[in-house]
């Protein structure tokens, strides 16, 4: 099989490898590099979960290329959509994961929720626990969400990260944030930025760097 | 048990309570004990505390989502009075305060 194996679909704590030195190749049995413990481990439950005839390797090929889909652009796509078309974030606002699929976005997750900047308040969305993430909005976490320092200083400290992340606030801004620790996953609409009235929706989606979706980042006017 | 137990209501204040529970739990100890508002009702989910440990297929709870002042939660918060945090929490979780 050819997918793409390290694109496995995981909410829950992990301990896969992300230093390993194959790159993103997919993992396989006649691999020239020695496998790591986790890739060792993902290639026998699969060959497993196969054998038994409780998925065949359609099902997981089909689901491979549904996460290989996934990625922020997605996710900035509903954002640029939703600036333009009030009636299509009203409908994104009440039910985010039915909204996607009018883009053609297939979403995994149980339930989506998207969340408002507004000027008077600013939202970051944090997974203590673990490493919730709206996946198929915004495809893999980066490394910084993942990482224990973010995932404690964030819900304690959050104005010290933003201001790490070259965000600063005036004192009469509400920072709010949301922990992902169950069932829903959280996907921050950003500001639309003073200057963009003419932009066309896909040149409104470029404008939205991936970090602005989860509240780490604004969106800056086009240069 | 749900849902005929009484729910909690928009609005509502609650109490997390620390029920001192080992394993797969969704409540982290940096809420316990605090005192919060009902942000939201989210609907009815399966228990990840037995979801975890492979009992699928169990009834539905409640889930919430409660919103703190930081101040509340954390005694030094060096923030603004006016910042929150907001947490997904189970039924069982959660008494009236």
């Amino acid at each position: 099989m050819t997918a793409h194996d390290h694109d496995h679909d995981h909410d829950d704590a992990h301990d896969h490898d992300h230093d390993h030195p194959h790159g993103p190749h997919p993992t396989r049995e006649d691999d020239d590099l020695e496998l790591t413990y986790s890739e060792a481990r993902y290639l026998a439950m699969r060959g497993m979960l196969i054998k038994q005839g409780i998925l065949t390797g359609d099902e997981i090929m089909r689901r491979l290329a549904v996460n290989d889909l996934a990625s922020p652009h997605q996710g900035a796509r509903m954002v640029a959509r939703a600036w333009v078309d009030p009636a299509f974030k009203a409908r994104m606002m009440a039910d985010a994961k039915s909204a996607a699929r009018e883009l053609d976005i297939a979403v995994t997750e149980a339930k989506l929720t998207v969340i408002e900047n507004t000027p008077q308040t600013h939202n970051l969305v944090v997974c203590t626990l673990c490493s919730c993430y709206p996946r198929s909005l915004l495809g893999e976490p980066p490394a910084w969400y993942v990482s224990k320092a973010y995932r404690s200083r964030a819900v304690r400290e959050p104005r010290k990260v933003l201001g790490e992340f070259g965000l600063a606030f005036p004192g009469d801004v509400e920072v709010r944030v949301h922990d992902s620790n169950a069932d829903l996953r959280y996907m921050i609409m950003p500001l639309r930025p003073e200057g963009t009235e003419g932009l066309s929706e896909e040149a409104l989606a470029a404008l939205i760097p991936r970090d602005a979706l989860v509240g780490a980042a604004l969106v800056d006017r086009p240069a | 048990m749900w849902p005929d137990a009484p729910r909690h209501a928009l609005g509502a204040q609650v109490r997390i309570l620390d029920l001192g529970k080992p394993g797969h739990v969704r409540t982290p100890l940096y809420v316990r004990g605090k005192v919060g508002v009902i942000d939201q009702v989210c609907g009815d989910f399966e228990n990840p505390e037995e979801r975890a440990y492979g009992r699928v297929g169990g009834a539905r709870i409640p889930l919430y989502r409660v919103r703190f002042a930081q101040a509340d939660l954390w005694p030094d918060y060096e923030g603004r009075p006016q910042d929150q945090l907001v947490i997904e929490i189970y039924h069982h979780w959660l008494q009236p305060a």
